[in-house]
């Protein structure tokens, strides 16, 4: 069995080079990773949580040989990335959020079939294995469709079918409930649930706090290409130890109002965010100061709805980590 | 795996509409290219003579449009990622894509047969039909397998669309789809020498009016398997590229 780890990564980096204009090329370079090391244990469920951009894909298509890394090393199941791809993938599933990446004048069922056949299901087990993952993705019944037809929500869940046809040891899932509503986002998290208590590796990312909290064994924080925080959720939520959380609803807050209160005295963090016409202000502040006197001050003027100050939460957590970098 | 592959790509291309499209017009015109062109001769010889390498032409373009391009269009399905990642080698995964745009342009040859009885009375009798049939088959494979080449060399070069365009017309007039290659001028001998496309018409000619057609059928096989194995060095050396610049998928 190799390595008591599924992934082991020790200073991954990756830069992407590119050329941009056509008439005076110039080279541009992006260094998405800078220096990621984590390892995961066999049948845990682990978790990167960062904001677009932190290079949370970069990562994962490290991981699954998509990319070569510009510098480091990374092994999945005691192979090496670069070097035993083939042992490495046949080992991985792999499943990526949105709608792409499926044959789309083929029916589920000649998807399923094609990348059966691909990744190297015997023959013999293929009917019995697609079945059985039409059950588990619920699409029983409408595997002869062609994929066009299909629903965002179903080809999420075909996608994911397809990444277990081979029973990975180790499976990837980048961003998989995006665009998936909330219910079958609910049963996606079930079935992963399940399939990491039967022993599957699971690396999920996701920049949804509460799809990490609910599911993750482990979650490192990752921004900037970095990883800012490594804990179990229990863990990561003791960084807000010690904070205090004001929200308040409100209409029309002036950019210059929400700076001036990142200047108060006591405060930690701010973040506003848009529901429709109604902005949610949320400041963290140190808890033995009491800031939501000052707050309102600074918002003389500005028409309000709720106020209320409550104990921070692991998204309070996640966003001052996350802010830090 | 390489069969099923085949078959479902196969099936993938041809339900596009704008492929379906031009499979219904092209075959038409073809025939009737075939039949004005060599009207004057008016043997009835000539005139299958000609569907049939008017046929071969539409085998051709879609074999070189399909594959030449076999691989950006993985790409741009988002499905060029979950296929390499097939504990597989590269060749493997991509050779069934580019036979079945052999296979997808093997029905052109058959609606311009079909089209040729249909509109023009031009009697479909092959001196060798059973020689006929293999050839055509072996004439798919030999195309998909100098596809793989194509869509590996492709893939490496910018202008890859320009360069198919440039290479269709050549290649008819080359191979001896059209004209017979003797009236071709003489520096263009060592160049359908070298061709599979050459030795697949011809082999196809042979069965058609009579002639020794397996002895082509051999070298068209030969000259692909070399293609085959150049494409699957190159393929090789394409995806490991395409992993340390991270062009697998659409940045
Ligand atoms: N193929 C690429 N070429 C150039 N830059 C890229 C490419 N892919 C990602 N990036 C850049 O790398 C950074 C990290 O991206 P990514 O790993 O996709 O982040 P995440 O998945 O966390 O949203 C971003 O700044 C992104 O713009
Ligand atoms: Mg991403």
């Amino acid at each position: 069995m190799g390595s008591e780890y599924a992934i082991e990564a020790d200073q991954l980096r990756r830069t992407y080079r590119g050329r941009s204009g056509w008439l005076r090329p110039r080279r541009t370079e992006v260094e998405a990773v800078r220096g990621i090391s984590f390892t995961v244990p066999r049948g845990e469920l682990f978790g990167l949580l960062g904001p677009n951009g932190a290079g949370k894909t970069t990562t994962i298509k490290m991981l699954n040989t998509l990319l070569i890394p510009t510098s480091g090393t990374a092994r999945v199941g005691g192979h090496d990335v670069v070097g035993q791809t083939r042992e490495v993938r046949r080992r991985i599933g792999y499943v990526f959020g949105g709608d792409r990446g499926l044959y789309e004048r083929l029916s589920g069922l000649d998807n399923l079939r094609y990348f059966a056949e691909l990744y190297g299901v015997p023959p013999r087990a293929q009917k019995r294995r697609i079945a059985e993952l039409l059950e588990l993705v619920s699409l029983t019944g409408r595997e002869r469709e062609r994929v066009e037809g299909y629903s965002r929500g179903m080809r999420q869940r075909l996608h994911i079918a397809r990444g277990l046809l081979h029973s990975p040891e180790v499976l990837f899932l980048d961003e998989p409930s995006i665009g998936v509503d909330p219910v079958a986002a609910r049963e996606l998290r079930r079935t992963v649930a399940d399939l990491a208590a039967n022993g599957t590796t699971v690396l999920l990312t996701t920049h949804y706090m509460a799809e990490a909290d609910e599911l993750c064994d482990r979650i490192a924080v990752i921004a900037d290409g970095r990883i800012q925080a490594l804990g179990t959720p229990a863990e990561l939520r003791r960084r807000a130890d010690g904070r205090r959380v004001v929200e308040v609803e409100a209409y029309g807050v002036p950019e210059t109002a929400v700076s001036a209160l990142r200047d108060l005295p006591g405060v930690r963090e701010t973040a506003i965010e848009e529901r429709g016409a109604l902005q949610l202000l949320t400041v963290q502040s140190d808890a033995h100061v009491d800031v939501q006197g000052e707050i309102l001050r600074e918002l003389a003027g500005v028409r309000l709805g709720r106020v209320n100050s409550r104990e921070p939460t692991l998204e309070d957590a996640y966003v001052a980590i996350v802010n830090a970098a | 795996m390489l069969l099923l592959g085949t078959l479902l790509h196969a099936k993938q291309i041809s339900r596009s509409p704008f492929e379906l499209a031009i499979a219904m017009i092209v075959p038409i015109v073809q025939a009737t290219l075939a039949v004005y062109l060599f009207r004057s001769g008016a043997e009835q010889h000539r005139l299958l003579e000609a569907a049939v390498g008017a046929g071969v032409m539409g085998v051709w373009s879609s074999v070189l449009f399909g594959s030449g391009g076999a691989i950006q269009n993985q790409r741009w399905q988002g499905t060029l990622e979950m296929i390499m990642l097939a504990p597989r080698r590269p060749v493997l995964v991509i050779l069934p894509i580019t036979v079945a745009t052999g296979v997808t342009g093997a029905y052109s040859l058959l609606a311009t047969l079909a089209w040729g009885r249909l509109l023009y009375g031009i009697r479909l009798d092959f001196v060798h039909p059973a020689a006929f049939v293999v050839a055509a088959v072996v004439c798919v494979l030999a195309l998909g397998m100098f596809g793989l080449l194509l869509a590996s060399t492709f893939v490496l070069l910018r202008n890859a669309n320009a360069l198919a365009n440039t290479l269709e017309y050549p290649i008819w007039l080359v191979s001896g789809m059209l004209v017979p290659i003797t009236v071709l001028p003489a520096w263009t001998a060592p160049i359908a020498a070298v061709l599979p496309t050459t030795w697949g018409a011809r082999a196809l000619r042979e069965a058609t009016t009579g002639g020794p057609v397996w002895p082509s059928v051999g070298i068209c096989l030969a000259i692909s398997l070399v293609c085959l194995i150049l494409g699957g060095f190159a393929l090789t050396y394409v995806e490991r590229r395409a992993r340390a610049t991270a062009t697998l998928a659409l940045a």
